[in-house]
């Protein structure tokens, strides 16, 4: 049955709850221990999950660590968010061949996968709804995106770990999975128990579930579960003041805070890549030796690049500084106006995985501690 | 979105570096459907799209023109294209000029080099209605007289005698004996009444921003005032976010785009 | 006189100027006419006349060699044709030619320049109305030196 239902799972038949998806057709990812992260790729088997593992994140800083116990979750977020699954980095959109008169143009003819999300978090649920109101939002939805999130089956799991660079409780995004999903795990852990509460989301997330060991769970076991979350919630590593944000923002563009910030950042475009709203995207139109064939291919793109905002020869934003303030300012202020919410979801990856850890949290006060201040002083100095 | 193919039915050339292409309907159209502003996305095949505006259609609609300058890759390809061969296209795209909703009052159309062609189709509509406006004033500055565009519809224009027209150039040689100086100082020559005056502006965005500047003194409202904008564009879908202007992507909630709403963002550098 | 003064008073570069300074100017001006292709100064020449368009177009050129006549601004009706009569060394800049029936006021820069020593006031009257005319022209042609229409450098 849909709703708020919670059902209690035993760690030792969490197996059940891949196969059972397995068995439903789908083609199950979740978070996997690679290269020193915690990635997001095929998983099958619970052995696969980074048991034992946590990460320590801070500005700029992410390291795998052991923990004293075998939490299956015990960890926050990877570089990887499940962007990469429905919006793919690269993506054939379609192929054109000469024909005697001119030419054709065929689409690509993708064929969607059907993926099972093992372990997405309360962020990221907002994170994939934003990016839904993106690219299914207006006149134009994206096909390829809409069958891929069609299929999509999702486990969400509520984090008992808040890492250090978190702030999903500033922008009301989590730690609870509150909605947005099929299934949602809570892993509970102590020195006698190891089980998960699993709250059924859809109809969809019932029979999937039906096909798992599972039985009633308690008033303790459910305050445990909640408990878990509060605690998450609690132990938040930043905090972001997120009212009037969008105003506050767009009347301070040449506040001197942008040319400190441009001083620092390198313009790799880590953030973009790694942030889960984040959709930018560029084409490429290839031909082969002969000529005779072409195909255009959509790939993951970001306004850091100087080729961005290429007109007429030059780029719009030619200096860091404007390609920071770009980014910032449409993350927290236009997107609001775009689309009706904020596109930051607290993740905290951005700061993460930025190279030299600039934290748009720490940046947002800055300004706003400063509200209104100009550069240098109008009519000279005496 | 995938591109129709549409096959060139002719082509003009304009200037020394622009063409206009001719294109007929897809297979299965019989004709264009459009709004004056709109742009659509024209595919050189193996080689790319770029956006270009709608600068009209002749026979009602039977075929559309795009007026292309060569200054890129992809751009000069579609300029080289003859009759008879294709070109990809996706659109019509974006906002239009505010036609409908200008009924009543005198427009001004203020037009720079390459920017008359997105401001073509508007003309075109206003003149067929033209008993729905009040006085129609078309400004239009060039760089130099051999780089005037749609020179045969500005002299057929003229004798329309209800259509004020002035052209002036940056500079020209002798055998020219119209104006010479910036479009602004036309400004003050055309007798317009600028508190029933709605003005269209398109061309570089310098220059739009210097009409703009003038109009104001001249006492046009700012809320009277529209630009047609101009970003990289990609998709043309809102999709694959290079257009943006502020809040604004340029393919979707512009080209065309009301001043008082993008007057700060134009006054800061590199938004 | 009586007409060349109604015609000065009400001359746009003129407008709301005292009585008394219209009949100072008065007393440097006169009507005059160039047909079209006549030369209303040339470059090199001595500044010693500038000139008010009643009616007609001045084109304002340059020639450099084998490059011919470049025209970089043309002028009409109610407005001012001549900057170098008012500072030294009072030689014009470049050609003044008429490109159809113009009719004008020609003032006398000698005269006027005189009159404008004596009587400071009418100094700063004819300063108030010839300065904007100089910001304007500055203004246009930095604006054209822009090239804003020439195509993209790639």
């Amino acid at each position: 049955m849909a709703g708020q239902e919670r059902w209690l799972l035993e760690r030792s038949d969490l197996q059940q709850l891949l196969d059972a998806l397995r068995a439903a057709g789908y083609q199950t990812v979740g978070p996997v221990a690679r290269d020193g992260a915690i990635v997001y790729d095929a998983l099958e088997r619970v052995e696969e999950l980074p048991a034992g593992w946590t990460d320590r994140q801070d500005g700029g800083s992410y390291r795998l660590e052991r923990r004293d116990d075998q939490a299956l979750f015990g960890y926050a977020v990877g570089p990887h968010s499940w962007k990469r699954f429905l919006h793919p980095p690269r993506l054939k959109l379609w192929r054109a061949e000469r024909t005697g008169a001119g030419f054709r143009v065929e689409p690509a003819g993708d064929e969607a996968p059907r993926y099972a999300f093992f372990g997405v978090r309360a962020c990221e649920l907002h994170a994939i709804a934003i990016q839904d109101r993106v690219l299914l939002g207006d006149r134009f939805p994206d096909p390829v995106y809409r069958a891929r999130r069609d299929a999509a089956f999702i486990v969400a799991l509520n984090c008992s770990v808040a890492g250090r660079t978190c702030f999903c409780a500033s922008m009301n995004t989590g730690p609870r999975a509150a909605s947005g999903f099929d299934l949602a795990l809570t892993e509970i852990l102590d020195l006698r128990n190891h089980f998960f509460v699993v709250e059924i989301g859809t109809e969809r997330g019932a029979q999937v579930l039906a096909g798992v060991a599972r039985r009633a769970a308690s008033a303790a076991e459910l305050a445990a579960a909640d408990e878990v979350v509060a605690r998450t919630a609690a132990s938040m590593g930043r905090e972001l003041q997120a009212d009037g944000l969008p105003g506050l923002l767009l009347r301070n563009l040449e506040h001197p805070r942008w040319d400190e910030v441009a001083a620092r950042c390198l313009s790799c475009g880590n953030c973009t890549m790694v942030c889960p709203t984040c959709f930018c995207t560029s084409v490429e139109d290839l031909t082969d030796l002969s000529g005779d064939s072409a195909e255009r291919v959509r790939r993951w793109d970001s306004c850091f690049t100087m080729e961005f905002s290429h007109l007429h020869g030059g780029s719009v934003r030619a200096s860091a500084k404007s390609r920071y303030r770009q980014w910032m300012t449409h993350k927290l202020a236009t997107w609001v106006e775009q689309f009706g919410s904020s596109g930051c979801v607290g993740c905290g990856r951005c700061i993460t995985w930025c190279p030299v850890g600039i934290d748009l949290t720490e940046e947002a006060l800055a300004i706003r501690q400063s509200d209104g201040v100009k550069k240098g002083k109008d009519h000279g100095r005496a | 979105m995938i591109p129709e193919v549409a096959r060139v039915a002719g082509t003009r050339r304009e200037t020394a570096d622009t063409w206009t292409l001719e294109l007929e309907p897809p297979p299965g159209q019989d004709a264009w459907v459009y709004r004056p502003g709109q742009f659509n996305m024209l595919y050189a095949f193996g080689i790319g799209e770029v956006p270009i505006s709608i600068s009209g259609s002749a026979r009602e609609g039977a075929t559309l023109l795009h007026t292309v300058r060569a200054v890129g890759t992809v751009s000069s390809a579609l300029a080289r294209l003859k009759r008879g061969d294709s070109v990809g296209v996706r659109g019509p795209f974006g906002s239009a000029w505010p036609i409908e909703e200008t009924a009543g009052s005198d427009v001004l159309i203020a037009a720079g080099g390459l920017g008359f062609a997105p401001v073509r189709p508007a003309l075109a509509a206003l003149v067929a209605r033209r008993e729905r406006y009040g006085k129609l004033i078309l400004l239009y500055g060039a760089r130099h007289p051999e780089e005037i565009l749609y020179r045969r519809e500005i002299e057929a224009l003229r004798r329309r005698l209800d259509v004020d027209i002035e052209v002036t150039v940056d500079h020209a040689t002798g055998a020219w004996h119209g104006n010479v100086g910036v479009v602004t100082s036309l400004i003050r020559r055309a007798a317009f009444d600028a508190e029933h005056t709605v003005a269209m502006l398109c061309g570089p965005e310098v220059m739009m921003r210097f009409t703009l500047a003038a109009l104001r003194d001249a006492g046009v409202a700012r809320e009277r005032m529209y630009l047609s904008m101009e970003r990289n564009m990609k998709c043309a879908l809102g999709h694959c976010g290079h257009c943006q202007f502020g809040a604004d992507f340029v393919c979707k909630d512009g080209p065309v785009l009301r001043y008082d709403r993008i007057r700060e963002r134009l006054a800061v550098r590199e938004v | 006189m009586e007409g060349l003064e109604r015609i000065i008073r009400e001359h746009q570069f003129f407008k709301d100027l005292d009585p008394k300074f219209v009949a100072l100017v008065v007393g440097c001006a006169k009507n005059v006419r160039f047909e079209a292709g006549e030369y209303l100064f040339r470059e090199g020449g001595e500044a010693d006349q500038f000139y008010l368009i009643r009616h007609g177009r001045v084109a304002l050129e340059m020639v450099s060699p084998g490059g011919g006549a470049v025209t970089f601004q043309t002028l009409g009706e109610g407005e001012l044709v001549g900057l170098s009569w008012f500072v030294p060394p009072y030689r014009w800049a470049y050609d003044a030619r008429a490109l159809e029936l113009t009719r004008a006021v020609s003032l006398d820069a000698v005269c006027l320049r005189g009159k404008l020593e004596q009587d400071h006031e009418l100094g700063y009257e004819v300063m108030q109305r010839f300065v904007p005319v100089l910001i304007e022209r500055l203004q246009g042609t930095r604006l054209q030196m822009l090239d804003v229409y020439g195509a993209a450098k790639k």
